[in-house]
């Protein structure tokens, strides 16, 4: 049994030292290389950092160096957060704030940035200079367990401050493991990875590659606004899988990309974070007939991934793809509002998920935890956690599970998970708001923000919210209001707003 | 043109498309900025933009939108 995800990096190392394992238009990663590098940065920090199971920063932009960095830490026993380098410094801050970190891993280019976050930053370059310490490196290893974190990934809160979700080694090695088994990745696959590495959905193209002693190329993100660019890619590495976000595989769909080039040897075509719209699916589906498709489903606080679909028949425009089942090793079900068991078709309750997979809360934020983390409400006979998503769904009635909405105010936005509450409280930081209100134009995939304020216009509004918040959560319509609707609560008529779009 | 700059407003309306000419280069439209603007331009113009227009030179500008947009409407 597994007790470490670095294992799984021994152990391709061995295999095959010389295959490429990360590599991006500029440089390439052996697997030798990779665990030459890591080697080098857990000495550096197991020397330098007197501390474990502590949070280290990853502050750089994506490449296969930034995977290097993330065992790195791992190997010191210590945990890694990675760190948009896009990310407004104020959120950065938020996130600084309650995460403390031990220290911060960096290059050059921001190092700058890094040392307002931390006094102990490191850099890249030269922690893998540092000389291997064989012996000190497997004396800690050796003390590891797999309920150790081995990451926080940082997602969207809505009461404005990011909630960090505590993931163990256990329940990654657990997802790996099922996810590769049941779709097949193998060392003959080359996938071409889209996601950032500060999102959940990259965990399957990290992870899976060692796992499977494959390789793994990060495609640049301008390539996908020119599809042209992006179809190359895919032919020049012969790539055979992709896990994207359905909006990524819209920009070739939209364009008819495939007329121009259809890669030779795509052949597993994975997809979730957000609803595939049919149409963009059966344009896929009509240039790669032969191809596997799956709809996948689950949040960051399940490690990413609960339940799939192998797609295995046509939809026509207006039906909905089924997120279909749990991965082996995982229950999902679903209670409706008095946490009773559905079990009929059609019946709409909140997915509800337990197993290895569940995530060990968020970080520094017990009481947060305790909301949704909680004790199975159909077992009062001994301790048992699930997760309850706040996503609602039924069954149809081929007992698949079907998505149809969230409980709350969360949104997905282009493969973006994002509070609406978060929006808001950083528009309302804002000097002289009077009244700020998010809504979701789920037609138009559009975040409308209604304002009141004699302080800003919509021109001054978006830029003074892009030093707070994330680009994709800047909404994409702003509507100044003389008069707000109110509920007699004192809360915002969402109701009236949307009607207002 | 008026009609081109009310479309791009409409995603970025912080940006000054009289002067800029980096739309693409210094990343102020992301891909699904562009999916987004495509799609309304297709619509609006009753045009067929393809993989093959779609390379940064014509989008960098609110210009050269409208110069892809001239050409494809004479085809």
């Amino acid at each position: 049994m597994k007790t470490n995800i670095l294992e799984y990096l021994f152990e391709s190392a061995k295999a095959c030292p010389d295959k490429a394992a990360y590599f991006d238009e500029q440089i390439s990663f052996s697997y030798d290389r990779m665990l030459k590098a890591v080697k080098a940065i857990g000495t550096k920090l197991i020397t330098k950092l007197n501390v474990k199971c502590r949070p280290v920063l990853v502050y750089m932009d994506k490449s296969p160096a930034v995977i290097a960095a993330f065992w790195g830490c791992v190997y010191s026993r210590n945990f890694y957060v990675p760190i948009d380098t896009g990310m407004p410094e104020m959120r950065i801050r938020l996130i600084v704030e309650n995460l403390k970190p031990a220290a911060v891993i960096t290059d050059m280019t921001y190092y700058d940035m890094a040392r307002k976050f931390s006094n102990n930053v490191f850099l890249y370059e030269e922690m893998t200079e540092t000389p291997v310490d064989e012996n000190l490196l497997s004396e800690r290893l050796a003390t590891s367990i797999d309920t150790d974190p081995v990451y926080v990934l940082y997602t969207s809160g809505s009461t404005g401050v990011p909630k960090g979700v505590v993931v163990s080694h256990r329940s990654l090695i657990d997802y790996v493991e099922q996810f590769c088994n049941e779709i097949g990745i193998t060392e003959d696959d080359v996938i071409a990875n889209q996601a950032p590495f500060y999102f959940d959905a990259s965990l399957i193209d990290i992870y899976c590659t060692v796992y499977a002693h494959a390789s793994m190329g990060i495609v640049p993100l301008d390539y996908f606004s020119v599809p042209l660019r992006l179809l190359e890619f895919l032919e020049k590495y012969n790539v055979t899988t992709i896990r994207w976000v359905p909006s990524a595989m819209k920009m070739v769909s939209v364009f008819n990309g495939f007329k121009s080039l259809k890669p030779k040897k795509l052949r597993k075509i994975i997809f979730g974070a957000e609803s595939m719209p049919v149409k963009v699916y059966n344009y896929w589906k009509a240039n790669y007939p032969d191809a596997v498709f799956v709809q996948i489903y689950g949040p960051t606080e399940i490690t990413g991934v609960c339940t799939y679909h192998i797609v295995d028949r046509d939809y026509s425009d207006d039906e909905t793809i089924p997120i279909g089942k749990a991965f082996r090793n995982t229950e999902v079900f679903l209670l409706d509002d008095e946490d009773r068991l559905i079990s009929r078709s059609g019946t709409v309750g909140e997915i509800c998920v337990k197993g290895s997979c569940l995530a060990m809360g968020y970080y520094n934020a017990r009481e947060r935890s305790d909301e949704v983390f909680v004790q199975n409400p159909l077992n009062s006979y001994y301790s048992e956690k699930i997760y309850r998503t706040g996503d609602l769904a039924k069954y149809n009635d081929r007992h698949e599970l079907v998505f149809v909405s969230r409980k709350d105010f969360q949104i997905k936005h282009m493969g973006h998970r994002i509070e609406l509450g978060e929006i808001e409280t950083a528009v309302m930081a804002l000097p002289d708001m009077k009244n700020a209100c998010c809504v979701y134009d789920s037609a138009k995939d559009k975040i409308v923000l209604f304002y009141e304020t004699d302080a800003y216009d919509d021109m001054s509004l978006t830029e003074a919210l892009k030093k707070r918040l994330q680009r994709y959560m800047i909404p994409n319509v702003t509507k100044k209001l003389d008069e707000f609707p109110m509920l007699k609560s004192g809360k915002a008529d969402r109701v009236k707003l949307k009607e207002m779009i | 043109m008026d009609r081109i700059i009310e479309i791009l407003k409409a995603v970025h309306p912080e940006v000054d498309y009289e002067t800029e000419t980096g739309l693409i280069d210094k990343r102020i439209f992301d891909s699904f900025d562009v999916v987004t603007i495509v799609g309304e331009l297709m619509d609006e113009f009753d045009i067929e933009i393809t993989a093959e227009h779609m390379i940064p030179e014509n989008f960098n500008s609110a210009e050269a939108i409208a110069e892809l947009v001239r050409t494809l409407e004479e085809e």
